[in-house]
């Protein structure tokens, strides 16, 4: 086991190093820079001199050859520092870090409406015997997933906020503020959740334990709630790692109709300004949680099921 | 569906409902006597990266960094006169090189230190020395020599070369004044509202990024601009800048009271805040209009009969009346109509496919394949590079190229980020730039197209133009510069350097409880004179 974590830890490490270097090569290979960006800001009509543009550029520190700029950047970085954002002036790890709560508390609550909704459509899909009704639950998964997200939170605030005045259209302010988002995001997440799952809960329903169960006079509830949802839940928790890309590509557009802050919008601003150090901060966190997700997930996999245990040690 | 097609669907939707429930609400003419107190909540567009308004150009920059500083002077909307407001009087030397400002009695920055005359040395020597960090500082300053304190209430500033852009840019919130303490921070910190000491009527208090931006009266304001509507402190406790890019969500807010007031309000959304209780506030932006600015040493655009029949070949009134919205003005020249000593050059920007025609025949341009023409096996195409800065740059240039190709010109479009633009700009490599640049001054032309600046349109040394940009940087009376600034004007236009089209306009929308939001003379907010009723 000691030696199957460290090999995880390790492998860990590689990623985020490829994650922070492909990002750097990516965004030295793209035209215009973070300098150019933050000196043509919009009104200021782009009317910059080259000698102000070389100036600047000294400044931070991006006239250096490219290898010994990487090799600094890298070794800030393993401390935890990716340097100072160029558009905003903040710290970049600062301003990731700081971005991060509001866009858990959304992602979070979002995940567990995405439970409930996907997790209860599967169940009651496959539990019910009326086979029309269940088919017709069924067909919600797919029709979520094909939902644009970013009109179905537009529609949630015309609705809720504009006419019903329930809760406000803006700002992170309070659980208040948390409610459209969180269902806005909920939607995507819960369709890929729910799919997975009613899947495997109707092949493990044609499985003879769960057909002599039946045959047996257990109900259907019971053969679900007792039997098959642990035996499903494996491969549903294997797709953790795309339900959580699913969820930080979501907050980009909920956080920019909701108007809310968060690494998303944190995200697509870096991006667009070309600014490095933000860019990395927020590839390399993103890289980490991947990894550190997926690797919970194969720490807890084994616990429901006895049978991947036994290759691990035979394993390792 | 496109994403544009569904915002203007739910703009649609809320239009339906406002227009079914407004019950003609009272407009702001008859609110009574201004009320001091009260928040503005103000929707604003993007996110300031940085609130220093010496440091960052951006409207969102400005309209914040405008409400927290003071200038030596301010600039009469209405007529482009410079008045007093930290300076009560000043003094310009014969060659425009050195002007000296005698400052008023009584100002202190919001750390209770006093703006003196070392204080506003100490700003000015700040600015010079940020740099191209200064995104409009360092233009107004670029050959700034020095300040000098003469006595505690009199400072001398001095330029290099003649200057006379430099009493307008005195007023401008980029060279207002902050206190000696702020330079103890970062320019980095500064931009953050950490040190940002003012004069100003309102003072920073918080800057959530991508959330919100909180500005607080200043207590005991005394020394208003000679143009604000009063005197004394500002009515408003608050402005709470609210970030909301969404231009359907700006707009919803605003309708269902969320917000007091929203800017950069969509062509789209416009009907639905006209006659039903709401208010538009518009002005054009002064400075140089959207253009299309030529290379005139690439490909096509060497000739300048070409170039001519590209100015003829645009149907300004078509881009106003179907692109956007009657708020927005057909380009009459090359500056807009709100900067001073701007010329109605109407005539030469007339529609006239006839005459374009006529030029491109008598150029040796024949009919070509596609409807193109052709010379000597050359097609009649140039590219033009343009970034998303204005949300309808793309429709406005698609529609430009539909016009050109009428008279047989193909224009192609090319979208690339305000990174790449600049890029591009720097290396000379374009045929068209698609831009706009806002301020109050002739001399924006100056730096843009004179050889000696940033040249866009590269220009040889002995061009019609430089003479007439030198004449009017060099003196501030204005029967000498109007002239001259009309001359540069003219012949940016006749010879085809660049094709103007529309002027920005800044749409503002707010509801019966806000009053008072204005515009400075750079079309950026001006809140002192704001208020709120029954909040």
């Amino acid at each position: 086991m000691r030696r199957y974590l460290l090999g995880r830890v390790l492998q860990a490490a590689f990623v985020l190093w490829a994650a922070f270097t492909v990002s750097f090569v990516i965004l030295y290979l793209l035209p215009g820079d973070a300098v150019g960006a933050k000196l043509g800001g919009g009104e200021a009509g782009l009317s910059v001199t080259p000698e102000q543009l070389a100036a600047a550029k000294a400044e931070y520190g991006l006239d250096d050859p490219l290898p010994l700029q990487y090799g600094k950047r890298l070794v800030a970085a393993v401390q935890g520092d990716f340097g100072r954002s160029i558009a905003t002036g903040d710290d970049a790890t600062n301003m990731v870090v700081s971005a991060l709560p509001p866009t858990l508390a959304v992602t979070g609550f979002a995940l567990v409406l995405a439970i409930l909704f996907g997790g209860g459509i599967a169940i009651a899909g496959t539990v019910t015997r009326y086979r029309r009704l269940g088919d017709l639950l069924l067909a919600l998964p797919p029709l979520g997933i094909s939902l644009p997200p970013f009109w179905v939170g537009l529609l949630l605030i015309q609705f809720f906020s504009f006419q019903l005045k329930l809760v406000p259209a803006l700002g992170s302010n309070g659980f208040e503020s948390l409610i459209l988002p969180a269902i806005t995001l909920a939607v995507p997440t819960g369709a890929i959740i729910g799919q997975v799952l009613a899947k495997s809960l109707r092949t493990q329903l044609a499985e003879p334990y769960a057909e002599i169960a039946l045959a047996k006079g257990a109900s259907r509830s019971r053969v679900h709630f007792g039997h098959l949802l642990r035996n499903a839940a494996v491969p549903s928790l294997t797709i953790a790692g795309v339900v959580t890309g699913n969820l930080i590509a979501g907050s980009v557009i909920t956080e920019t109709v909701f108007s809310r802050d968060g690494l998303g919008r944190v995200t697509s601003s870096a991006v667009t300004a070309q600014d490095i150090p933000v860019v990395q901060a927020v590839i390399v966190l993103a890289a980490l949680v991947f990894v550190v997700i997926n690797l919970l997930v194969d720490l807890v996999c084994p616990l429901l099921d006895p049978r991947i245990r036994h290759r691990e040690t035979a394993d390792a | 569906m496109s994403r544009t097609a569904v915002t203007s669907l739910i703009a649609l939707t809320a239009l339906v409902v406002t227009a079914c429930s407004s019950a003609g609400g009272s407009t702001g003419a008859d609110a009574g006597p201004p009320k001091p107190g009260g928040t503005l909540r103000l929707g604003i567009s993007s996110s300031p990266d940085c609130v220093d308004p010496q440091q960052v150009g951006t409207n969102a920059s400005l309209n914040v960094g405008r409400q927290l500083v003071d200038s030596l002077t301010d600039q009469d909307p209405a007529t482009g006169e410079i008045k007093p407001w930290l300076a009560e009087q000043w003094e310009i030397n014969a060659d425009s090189t050195a002007f000296t400002f005698r400052l008023r009695d009584g100002a202190t920055f919001s750390d209770g230190s006093p703006v003196d005359a070392v204080a506003v040395k100490t700003s000015f020597d700040a600015i010079k020395a940020l740099g191209p960090k200064s995104q409009l500082g360092s233009g107004y300053l670029a050959v700034y020599k020095g300040t000098t304190v003469v006595d505690p209430k009199t400072v001398k500033i001095e330029f290099s070369v003649p200057s006379a852009q430099f009493l307008q840019a005195s007023s401008t919130m980029s060279l207002g004044v902050l206190a000696p303490a702020a330079y103890r921070k970062t320019a980095d910190q500064r931009c953050q509202g950490d040190g940002l000491i003012g004069s100003g009527p309102f003072a920073f208090e918080s800057l959530k990024q991508n959330q919100e931006i909180v500005l607080a009266k200043r207590k005991g304001y005394d020394w208003g601009s000679s143009l604000f509507g009063h005197q004394g402190e500002a009515y408003l406790d608050k402005i709470a800048y609210k970030i909301v890019p969404e231009p359907g969500v700006r707009t919803g807010s605003l309708a269902s009271a969320q917000l007091d007031a929203i800017t950069d309000v969509q062509p789209v959304d416009e009907p639905q805040f006209t006659g039903n209780g709401f208010t538009e506030p518009i002005r054009p932006n002064p400075g140089v209009v959207f253009n299309l600015h030529a290379n005139v040493t690439k490909g096509v655009l060497t000739d300048e009969k070409v170039r001519q029949a590209v100015v003829k070949g645009i149907n300004r009134p078509e881009v106003t009346n179907t692109v956007l919205t009657p708020n927005y003005k057909p380009a009459t020249s090359i500056l807009g109509s709100a900067t001073p000593f701007h010329t109605d050059l109407s005539p030469l920007l007339a529609y006239d496919p006839a005459g374009a025609t006529a030029l491109l025949e008598s150029a040796g341009w024949l009919p070509g394949p596609e409807g193109i023409r052709t010379k000597n096996g050359q097609r009649l195409t140039a590219k033009v590079v343009f970034s998303l800065v204005f949300n309808q740059n793309k429709s406005v240039l698609e529609l430009v190229q539909q016009q050109l190709r009428k008279i047989g010109f193909d224009l192609r479009i090319e979208q690339r980020t305000t990174a790449e633009s600049v890029q591009i700009t720097q290396s000379g490599n374009y045929e068209y730039l698609w831009y706009n640049t806002t301020r109050a001054d002739p001399d924006i032309l100056r730096n843009l197209f004179s050889t000696k600046a940033n040249n866009r349109s590269k220009l040889p040394a002995d061009n019609p133009l430089d003479a007439p940009l030198d004449a009017q940087s060099s003196t501030v009376d204005p029967a000498k510069r109007k002239p001259a600034a009309e001359e540069a004007q003219r012949a940016i236009i006749e010879h085809g350097y660049s094709a103007p089209v529309f002027e920005l306009t800044q749409v503002l929308a707010h509801g019966p409880n806000a009053h008072g939001i204005g515009f400075e003379a750079s079309s950026r907010l001006q809140l002192f004179d704001a208020w709120v009723s029954g909040s």
